[in-house]
């Protein structure tokens, strides 16, 4: 059974900021909206900087979930978690609960208004008719149905960001590893989807 | 009797004061309140997919068939590993 993880590889992450790019125009994200982005520490010291892609990782126990007090937010069977904009009353818990900083709000006017919360989808949309206009204008492509995997990996350059079936991007990340003998580090792995150990199961999406 | 009508209405404000849990809990999944969603497993494959299997578009899967919609993931997930894509 699938369960769908991004991997951001720290080893290769060039801060070349395709994956954002990508994202943006998959989804035709509006101005002030960044459902990805790439973090670089240590900028410019020799041999300490490092990069990586963050969205949202669409976690085991999202905490987003647990705190929403419309209870916009529901999981897929293949883990993504996705939330309902028809709901969502911009209210921002979600953004102070969410580790990874995910839940973005558009401007909605003067003021500091906020609009519906706005974050990545894993490509794969929202509770709208697969493939319609309407998934489209509010939640962006669904390209899982299309049986394709989110824009931001497919279009990474380097391959630093896989994202896709956690077996499968895990396998993947193990064999490179192994050949480049370091690296082994998996950013936001522990946080998202519990310490876990390695080799072991990963967790089953539970049924709505 | 005064002393009781008084301890009972503080207990009865005082029971305003709850709130609700908001631990991660398995429950906040199914307080879900809006739309269902449908499964991407049960589309039709894109047009050209179906048409024409190759390397960019292949393989395709079976409308609602959720086993073979995973096969087609997992062969796309494939892509990413240039070990296996290019070769060594």
């Amino acid at each position: 059974m699938a369960r769908m993880k991004f991997l951001c590889d720290a080893e290769r992450c060039i801060e070349c900021n395709g994956c954002v790019t990508a994202c943006k125009q998959e989804n035709e994200v509006p101005w002030g909206v960044n459902r990805r982005r790439v973090v670089t520490i240590n900028d410019g010291v020799v041999g300490a900087e490092k990069s990586i892609s963050v969205a949202c990782m669409h976690c085991s126990d999202a905490p987003c979930m647990a705190v929403c007090p419309v209870d916009c937010f529901y999981r897929t069977e293949d883990g993504v978690v996705l939330h309902d904009k028809d709901l969502c009353i911009g209210c921002g818990y979600c953004f102070y609960a969410c580790p990874f900083g995910a839940p973005q709000f558009p401007q909605a006017g003067a003021f500091g208004l906020r609009g519906k919360m706005d974050k990545c989808t894993f490509c794969a949309g929202g509770p709208e008719p697969d493939r319609s206009e309407a998934e489209f204008q509010k939640y962006g492509r669904n390209r899982l149905a299309e049986g394709k995997l989110p824009a931001c990996a497919e279009m990474c350059s380097t391959k630093a960001l896989l994202g896709g079936d956690g077996d499968v991007i895990a396998d993947i990340y193990r064999d490179r590893v192994l050949r480049r003998g370091k690296g082994s580090e998996v950013w936001g792995w522990g946080t998202a989807y519990g310490p876990g150990k390695p080799g072991a199961a990963p967790a089953q999406p539970r049924k709505s | 009797m005064k002393k009781l009508l008084f301890v009972m209405g503080a207990l009865f404000l005082v029971s305003a004061c709850t709130e609700r849990q908001q631990v991660i809990d398995q429950a906040s999944e199914k307080r879900y309140q809006g739309k269902r969603d449908t499964q991407p497993w049960d589309n039709d494959p894109l047009a050209y997919a179906k048409a024409a299997p190759n390397s960019f578009a292949a393989p395709s899967w079976n409308k609602g068939d959720r086993a073979s919609w995973e096969t087609q993931i997992k062969a796309r997930n494939e892509r990413q590993n240039e070990n296996k894509r290019i070769g060594d």
